[in-house]
């Protein structure tokens, strides 16, 4: 579960991207924040990911206060959350198998889990015949697809997507969001950031959008309103 | 919370790391290498310096003489009573004939000296010291051990091996920091090289949830394989320059009063401080050159 406070976040250069944001993701959930460049999306994720701190305000991440979280705490903190990004940030000399034990062994897994979860993780995703191949001998929606294994592989409560689609075409799009949906429905929380406002209106999901630093409007089964976005 | 650490995934990566930008590596093998055998010869030489000194140290005394109303048995008793002062490491006895004996040698011919009356000579201690540096209060002490008329000292003698010796010893600290520095910088250089091509793979492994002494681990590897392996190579070098140089020494006519120790009774002493050194070295200069990026 994730609980924003009247988060505030000013930067060093003056700059308020968030001006008392309130906003509760409960576990199991599926949500897409949406907004327009620079509204306060990217912010929101770094605050809950614990790259940067708040400036004011409380702020919750399955069950970690980031408020006065220790630098000791924040990996395994990390460790409940599963991070997709829009440029896949695969390793590129690794090939898929690899990429994923590699995310394994970072938190200390052990050979035997390694072996049973990436098989099961690569077989969700429907890459397990491209296991041995490396990232740029596969598609774009592939590469994105690796990802989220990789996010998922872990086992975390939560997958964060930034712009996950932001780097396919609208076929690609469909495929990924259904596929996120899907991990949604075996019980994995999904925090979904995007602007693209026709493929938001096709999933009838909660909806949380963001504007100059402060939610405008959160719908469950919401859509991506013109007025109020870019 | 503990992270598992597998130590076989860590040596790899250290491992690993080190031939993904072999030419750094080897650089900073090399750049150990020279710095571990300036500091190595320098060493061994202040070494055999300090063995040559104690030599001449021996050689070293100075003389107590006996008062003339001394029996020569009774004079001969204040042995004890002379090597129970303090930094005396033997008083050898040496009776006025003896003294004449030798003082008629080493002035054989010489018309000036000869016939000298015997009774010029006293019955004398040939005192040896611990410590040349404290010359002077050892020689106040012994003055005081009665029956002892006046001593005789070429103080100057100690002072100028005290000079040498102290110089000698400045140099090699200077240098030794000297050095230690630079090998740090560069294997520090090294990792920071070696960081900054894993960059992307590191800030995949924080955001998945690796702990900063995870992400370390396979750099403070680096740097200690970098260090070892620098010392091995050293060591075996400075065996063989010490052999060469040794040998070199031996056989010259123009330095034949100097004596080089052998190597192989120190060889493993010399081994184990390399080893320490380049190891300290390795871990210090990763830790040095990944502290700051880790707080991500």
């Amino acid at each position: 579960m994730i609980r924003l406070i009247d988060i505030e976040k000013s930067y060093d250069n003056g700059t308020k991207a968030l001006k008392g944001v309130n906003m509760r993701i409960d576990d199991g959930e599926f949500v897409f924040l949406v907004g327009p460049s620079g509204s306060g999306k990217s912010t929101i994720l770094k605050l809950i990911t614990a790259e940067i701190a708040p400036s004011g305000g409380r702020l919750m991440v399955n069950g970690y206060n980031l408020n006065n979280i220790t630098p000791r705490q924040v990996p395994y903190m990390r460790r409940t959350l599963g991070v997709v990004f829009q440029d896949f940030r695969l390793i590129e000399k690794k090939t898929v198998e690899d990429n994923l034990i590699f995310a394994m062994q970072a938190v200390g897994a052990s050979s035997k889990e390694i072996k049973k979860r990436v098989a099961y993780v690569l077989d969700l995703v429907g890459l397990l015949e491209k296991s041995h191949q490396r990232p740029d001998q596969l598609s774009g929606g592939e590469q994105q697809r690796v990802a989220i294994a990789r996010a998922l592989v872990n086992n975390p409560q939560m997958i964060i997507a930034d712009e996950p689609t932001g780097n396919l075409d609208p076929m690609r799009s469909l495929e990924i969001m259904m596929l996120l949906e899907r991990i949604n429905e075996l019980g994995t929380t999904v925090l979904v950031v995007t602007h693209e406002r026709e493929l938001v209106n096709r999933f009838s999901k909660r909806v949380v959008a963001i504007e100059n630093g402060r939610i405008i409007s959160d719908e469950t089964g919401g859509y991506y309103n013109n007025e109020t976005t870019i | 919370m503990r992270q598992r650490y597998n130590f076989g995934y860590l040596i790899g990566e250290g491992f690993r790391s080190i031939f993904t930008h072999g030419f750094m590596s080897f650089a900073a093998v090399c750049m150990i290498v020279c710095c571990l055998l300036i500091m190595g010869s320098f060493s061994l030489v202040a070494v055999n310096a300090a063995y040559n000194f104690s030599d001449l140290e021996n050689e070293n005394q100075f003389s107590a003489f006996i008062d003339e109303s001394v029996p020569q048995e009774e004079a001969r008793a204040l042995q004890d009573d002379i090597e129970a002062v303090p930094n005396v490491a033997r008083a050898e006895f040496v009776t006025k004939e003896e003294a004449q004996a030798d003082f008629e040698k080493d002035y054989e011919g010489n018309p000036l000296f000869e016939d000298l009356p015997s009774d010029v000579y006293r019955d004398r201690f040939h005192i040896y010291l611990e410590d040349i540096s404290k010359l002077e209060e050892t020689e106040t002490a012994v003055k005081q051990v009665a029956g002892v008329a006046y001593t005789k000292s070429a103080p100057e003698i100690a002072e100028g091996f005290n000079v040498i010796r102290n110089i000698a010893s400045a140099v090699a600290l200077i240098l030794v920091g000297i050095l230690l520095l630079v090998s740090l910088f560069i294997i520090s250089n090294t990792i920071k090289l070696a960081f900054f091509n894993r960059r992307d793979e590191i800030a995949i492994m924080k955001m998945c949830g690796a702990t900063n002494g995870f992400v370390r681990w396979p750099f403070v590897i680096e740097g200690m394989i970098l260090g070892l392996v620098g010392s091995i190579v050293a060591f075996f070098l400075q065996w063989g320059i010490y052999a060469l140089v040794g040998r070199a020494v031996s056989g010259s006519d123009t330095i034949e009063l100097l004596k080089v120790m052998d190597f192989q009774p120190m060889a493993l002493m010399v081994l184990g401080y390399f080893l320490l050194i380049g190891l300290v070295i390795g871990v210090l200069g990763s830790l040095l050159a990944i502290r700051k990026f880790l707080q991500v």
